[in-house]
């Protein structure tokens, strides 16, 4: 769970380590919780204050508690994040960019979206202490998981007062083009 | 004539695949560990000592660099003086990127039916590219495609009149609109000319090339270098955090096209940019 006083208190640029639980998710997940919540049934974790983790992990070997298990690409779930956010859900692990009005969508959800580093797939694999399916185990790497972290790191990007760090960042880094 | 079994192909696409996923290749390694010193912004050093970190344990305990093994892509080039036996090459490929997959507990990515999203059993697991080159030489390289930097490419047929002005521009403005979703800093693959398809696959052909390798050609190399600098004053920076390094290399590879056309294709990889070669 993300307590509200802890999510306000998250600025874009800043680097956390998040412990505690994460709830998986994926394109084929999310397509799965938005078809059961308009066929009007219940969810099958209730997402109430939870924080999302976009990840498709690589099947654990002998001994790991799961593979590889970097995070994947938020733009794919643009479709999915406002009917997540009116499901409970206050916070969204994944990498890559969001702009324009989805931007303004965590403002209003009161939630943040973190950043991990996208092809960090061994070493935040390591981070995931438990792991337990929840929901469409058939999915296979798509299945829906309860991951417990402990000091995953990962980057404020997008924050409760509407910063976005990717603009800020890419905005002062960038030097005029000559050609 | 040379005989060869076709069951040279599966077990050396499965070895190469388990390979290409555990270790990713050293001069992309070595430009990482380059650029973890000479990026300027500090989130961005310390980003890449994360990815250079991720590559090092990766290798040393065996595990996938990445979750998102990717789709496959194989190329096969073979001489015309080769006669293959022992059953269908495509199946036999086919056939090592299954085992490949299996052996080194690499998620399988490819999803059948792109529009039912639906995995028939038997449907084809990666891409097979084939070239028929001279005498009885065969080189098989296997690659492994993430597609958060796939998603990002992009091609684009221009005007003649357009000219290098407009694809330079077309090249970096797709480094740009990938950002951090391309996984930067990125290997950019850039395919001029021939026709449509053939544009895309000389991009391909361009992102897979070693990075430390500059076109043999005097003008294609400067055209390297100065969409590298360009695209590294865009700002985006390691995962998008801001800095110096977006991309590691461009890439071009340049072909003949029609009197009437500019094809341009730019294929993003990802920081691991993931493949083997080996010649049998």
């Amino acid at each position: 769970m993300l307590e509200d006083r802890t999510s306000l208190a998250l600025s874009a640029g800043e680097e956390v380590r998040v412990s505690g639980e994460l709830i998986t998710i994926r394109d084929a997940t999310a397509k799965r919780l938005l078809d059961i919540a308009a066929s009007g049934q219940t969810l099958p974790v209730d997402l109430t204050g939870r924080v999302l983790y976009a990840v498709g992990p690589s099947p654990a070997k002998p001994g790991q508690i799961v593979g590889s298990a970097g995070p994947t690409t938020i733009e794919r779930f643009i479709a999915y994040l406002p009917f997540l956010f009116r499901s409970g859900v206050r916070g969204v692990v994944a990498k890559g960019e969001l702009h324009g009005d989805i931007v303004s969508a965590f403002r209003d959800a009161g939630a943040v979206y973190l950043a991990a580093i996208g092809g960090l797939g061994a070493l935040l694999g390591k981070q995931v202490v438990a792991a337990e399916i929840v929901a469409f185990p058939e999915l296979g790497p798509e299945a829906l998981q309860k991951f417990t972290v402990r000091d995953f790191p990962a980057v404020v990007i997008i924050d409760r007062q509407g910063g976005n760090f990717h603009e800020t960042a890419r905005a002062r880094w960038r030097r005029s083009q000559s050609s | 004539m040379r005989t060869i079994d076709v069951q040279v192909l599966t077990d050396t696409t499965a070895r190469l695949l388990v390979d290409a996923n555990y270790r990713i290749p050293p001069d992309i390694l070595s430009a990482l560990r380059a650029a973890a010193l000479a990026e300027e912004s500090d989130i961005g050093r310390q980003t890449l000592a994360h990815v250079v970190r991720n590559y090092e344990v990766a290798e040393a305990e065996q595990l996938p660099v990445c979750q998102d093994s990717g789709v496959t892509v194989v190329l096969l080039e073979t001489g015309q003086d080769v006669h293959w036996t022992g059953g269908s090459i495509e199946q036999a490929i086919f056939a090592g990127i299954r085992q490949g997959t299996s052996n080194g507990y690499l998620r399988m990515s490819v999803v059948g039916d792109p529009l039912a999203r639906l995995t028939p059993a038997g449907s084809p697991p990666g891409v097979i590219h084939y070239d028929i080159v001279d005498g009885e030489g065969v080189r098989l390289t296997v690659a492994s495609k993430g597609f958060g930097a796939e998603n990002m490419s992009a091609l684009r047929m221009f005007a003649p009149a357009d000219g290098s002005g407009a694809v330079k521009d077309f090249v970096v403005e797709t480094v740009d609109r990938a950002g951090a979703n391309a996984c930067p800093p990125v290997i950019v693959g850039v395919g001029v000319g021939g026709t449509f398809e053939k544009a895309a696959l000389l991009a391909k052909k361009a992102v897979l090339r070693p990075i430390d390798q500059r076109h043999p050609r005097a003008e294609t190399a400067a055209l390297e270098a100065e969409l590298l600098k360009r695209i590294n004053d865009l700002g985006v920076g390691p995962q998008g955090l801001g800095g110096t390094v977006t991309a590691l290399a461009v890439n071009v590879e340049v072909y003949p096209t029609h009197i009437a056309g500019l094809p341009v294709a730019v294929n993003i990889g990802c920081h691991s940019n993931r493949r083997t070669s080996i010649a049998l």
